[in-house]
């Protein structure tokens, strides 16, 4: 049940919502004080929120699993948080399809590929796609872009903010079934001014800003979408000791995990291919070594299948091994144009 | 940043006592150890030890910009929003102006096909004031192999912009700008390139040129992982460098044969279950890019210079901004030109794949057409 089912005042629903609390499970673990301060209302009003809340819910099944373990949640009840999950759409309607709808909120996922096969325009597309408001079925959420080697090209981002707002009067145009002019209030720079651009120099600052970025989203509770591009770089020289690269690396993919499932936000980290020398035989492979291929929630590699470009799904809990084409436009991502598209169910 | 002191953020003082207490000065070092490795280093509970790394991590992460300010922030303060036009027009309007401020460009093709002279064309417009397309700057050359002719510039510089290059001052001016570097190994390379880097913005220098790369590397060391681990280091000081300074750097590339163990002919490593993962990757080139697949991923700008049926083309292979477009181009007396403006988009990896058909030809076909 969301918050906008719950009978309590719109101005409640509105504050409660703003302050990031979109599910009723966020609501079960904070004390009627937090909620309070967080709310800005007194602490009778937020214990009267969460008894609301707690009605709701079916008091006696969330007291059930909260008395066995402290912060457990019944699968049952994560159920409902897994179907209400939001997805952020790639703009190729096969690559949704075969992602469950869109790179998924609350998880990480890795995308990884070989050199110019359009990772960090992926990337650029899901830091526009993020803002596309709730009247077209976006999060209407704001964008990190945390550059590490310096392939963001804002004049690439333009573009395609221009395509998408220029699609989204399109959908309006259809929706209204009249040819009037529709015009959407949103101007490319408006997409701009919410990505939030980091320029990372290397692996320590890289640290150190994933470090921050609780206290940054804390601050910017819009944030949807996190990406890193690429994760790899400041990785793959100086270290010397492998185990601490695998250490550091580990470490920093439960920080991301943890901001995901906390923010309640998409994280996408793209990853960079390398050659691996396995059973007598060379093959590509995505960078930073096998526990690395181990941290991420999901994984897609990008790939050239004849002259098309395809995506695989490599690795998820809840999708199926799949392929799908897809092409880089000047309009950003779009579906291949090739008459026999094929999504392989492997 | 990664070197700030630890003495130098403002932490609780008995933190600060441990962390120099057990030698650990700078923010590198903390934040390169987990958690739980600092609470048994330093002897303090999980709390002090988060909240100290926090602290540490805001004071050590680069400040944010939105992508709007930082367009802003290009347009006013560079030259045409950051780039830097080649004179070859359908290039630059394919790449939103030119050759993109503070990220490498390669040039990559087989031996003859035109590399160095582009090299050359690009210094001499570098060094033009602006009201001639130029950056107004000096140009700081690395010439690996040998190849610059100042007499070839001269005559580049003569067909092209005469009325500057006809007086021999302005002529010795703009040739003046140019500097050339000849390190005659990897480590004379690495010196100039440290130094370059200190007298870089002071010296107005604005555009940094090495050719080529792989001729460096070449010389040193075996094929694998050592080369790999030199060439990472100045992969990350060169574009490092550039970033800084938000200057163009081109760097020219060779080519190698194609052998058994090329990354070309792999396939990926994919978590197959029972179906043997098909994802041939073929290309029909016989030639592939030299230094490998770290250096094709650290470069942002590639193109490719190639022959194919005795017609030379230049097609940008990878590019963040730019569709893969094929130019044909030849070389005159007054540098390189396109033999069209209009670029043909090739589809898949094919604008990755080195041709040399009909080479041969041109370089003796061409030798007579300079004259």
């Amino acid at each position: 049940m969301e918050i906008w089912r719950l009978p309590i005042s719109a101005s409640q629903r509105g504050k409660l919502i703003s302050a990031g609390y979109t599910s009723l499970s966020s609501l079960s673990s904070i004390s009627s004080s937090d909620l309070a301060r967080e709310l800005k209302v007194s602490e009778t009003e937020a214990m009267d929120i969460l008894k609301v809340a707690l009605h709701s819910r079916g008091a006696q099944t969330s007291n059930a699993s909260c008395s066995i373990v402290e912060g457990a949640q019944s699968a049952w009840d994560m159920l409902h948080d897994e179907e209400s999950l939001m997805h952020i759409t790639t703009s190729s309607a096969d690559l949704d399809s075969i992602l469950g709808g869109g790179i998924h909120c609350k998880e990480v996922t890795e995308i990884g590929g070989v050199p110019g096969i359009g990772k960090t325009q992926l990337g650029i597309q899901i830091a526009v796609n993020v803002q596309i408001p709730h009247d077209f079925g976006g999060l209407g959420g704001k964008a990190i872009y945390i550059d590490t080697e310096g392939s963001f090209m804002v004049e690439r981002a333009f573009q395609i903010a221009e395509a998408c707002i220029e699609d989204m009067s399109e959908y309006n145009r259809f929706l209204r079934k009249d040819f009037q002019e529709c015009k959407i209030n949103m101007k490319p720079e408006d997409i701009l001014e919410n990505i939030f651009y980091f320029r990372i120099c290397s692996y320590t600052e890289q640290i150190a800003l994933i470090n921050y970025l609780d206290k940054f989203i804390s601050e910017h509770k819009d944030v949807k979408l996190v990406v890193v591009d690429s994760v790899t770089f400041h990785f793959r020289q100086d270290f010397d000791d492998m185990a601490l690269r695998t250490r550091v690396l580990t470490g920093m993919a439960l920080k991301l995990m943890n901001l995901a499932k906390k923010f309640s936000l998409a994280v996408v980290l793209l990853n960079q291919a390398t050659i691996k020398h396995t059973e007598g035989s060379f093959q590509l492979a995505l960078a930073l070594g096998d526990s690395w291929s181990h941290t991420c929630t999901n994984r897609i590699v990008l790939y050239w299948n004849g002259n098309e470009r395809y995506a695989y799904i490599d690795k998820s809990p809840s999708l199926r091994s799949a392929s799908a084409a897809y092409s880089v436009t000047v309009r950003g991502i779009r579906n291949s144009s090739s008459s026999c598209k094929r999504i392989k169910m492997m | 940043m990664a070197n700030k002191l630890i003495s130098e953020i403002p932490l609780p003082k008995s933190i600060a006592n441990v962390f120099a207490a057990r030698n650990i000065s700078t923010a590198k070092e903390a934040l390169s150890l987990t958690e739980f490795e600092l609470m048994e280093l330093l002897d303090v509970g999980l709390t002090e030890v988060r909240s100290a790394l926090s602290q540490i991590s805001e004071i050590v992460a680069p400040p944010y910009q939105t992508a709007l300010s930082l367009m802003e922030q290009r347009f006013q303060k560079e030259h045409l929003g950051g780039h830097f036009p080649t004179g070859l027009k359908g290039l630059d309007a394919a790449l939103c102006g030119g050759i993109p401020f503070g990220v490498l460009t390669e040039l990559v093709g087989p031996a003859g096909i035109g590399k160095t002279q582009l090299c050359l064309k690009l210094s001499l417009l570098a060094s033009l004031p602006t009201n001639y397309g130029g950056l107004d700057g000096r140009v700081i050359y690395i010439d690996v192999e040998s190849k610059f002719s100042s007499r070839r510039l001269l005559e580049i510089g003569l067909r092209s912009f005469p009325e500057i290059f006809q007086m021999k001052a302005m002529a010795q001016e703009m040739a003046g700008r140019i500097l050339v570097l000849r390190p005659t190994s990897l480590s004379e390379f690495t010196q100039s390139l440290e130094q370059i880097k200190v007298s870089l913005l002071q010296n107005q220098v604005k555009m940094l040129v090495i050719d080529s790369m792989a001729a460096l590397v070449s010389g040193e060391h075996e094929q694998g992982i050592r080369r790999q681990q030199t060439l990472s280091w100045h992969i990350s000081f060169i574009k490092s460098l550039a970033e800084f300074s938000r200057i163009p750097v081109v760097v020219t590339n060779q080519v190698r044969s194609h052998n058994h163990d090329d990354a070309s002919r792999y396939s990926f490593q994919v978590q197959s279950r029972d179906v043997t993962m098909e994802i041939p990757m073929r290309y029909d080139s016989h030639l592939i890019a030299a230094l490998g697949i770290h250096w094709a991923h650290a470069v942002t700008t590639r193109l490719v210079l190639e022959a194919k049926s005795g017609q030379r083309f230049i097609k940008v292979a990878k590019s963040p901004i730019s569709p893969p477009l094929a130019f044909p181009f030849h070389i005159t007396s007054s540098g390189i030109s396109l033999l069209s403006d209009y670029g043909m988009e090739l589809m898949g990896p094919e604008i990755n794949a080195i041709h040399c058909q009909g080479h041969n030809e041109i370089i003796n076909f061409g030798m007579e057409g300079l004259q």
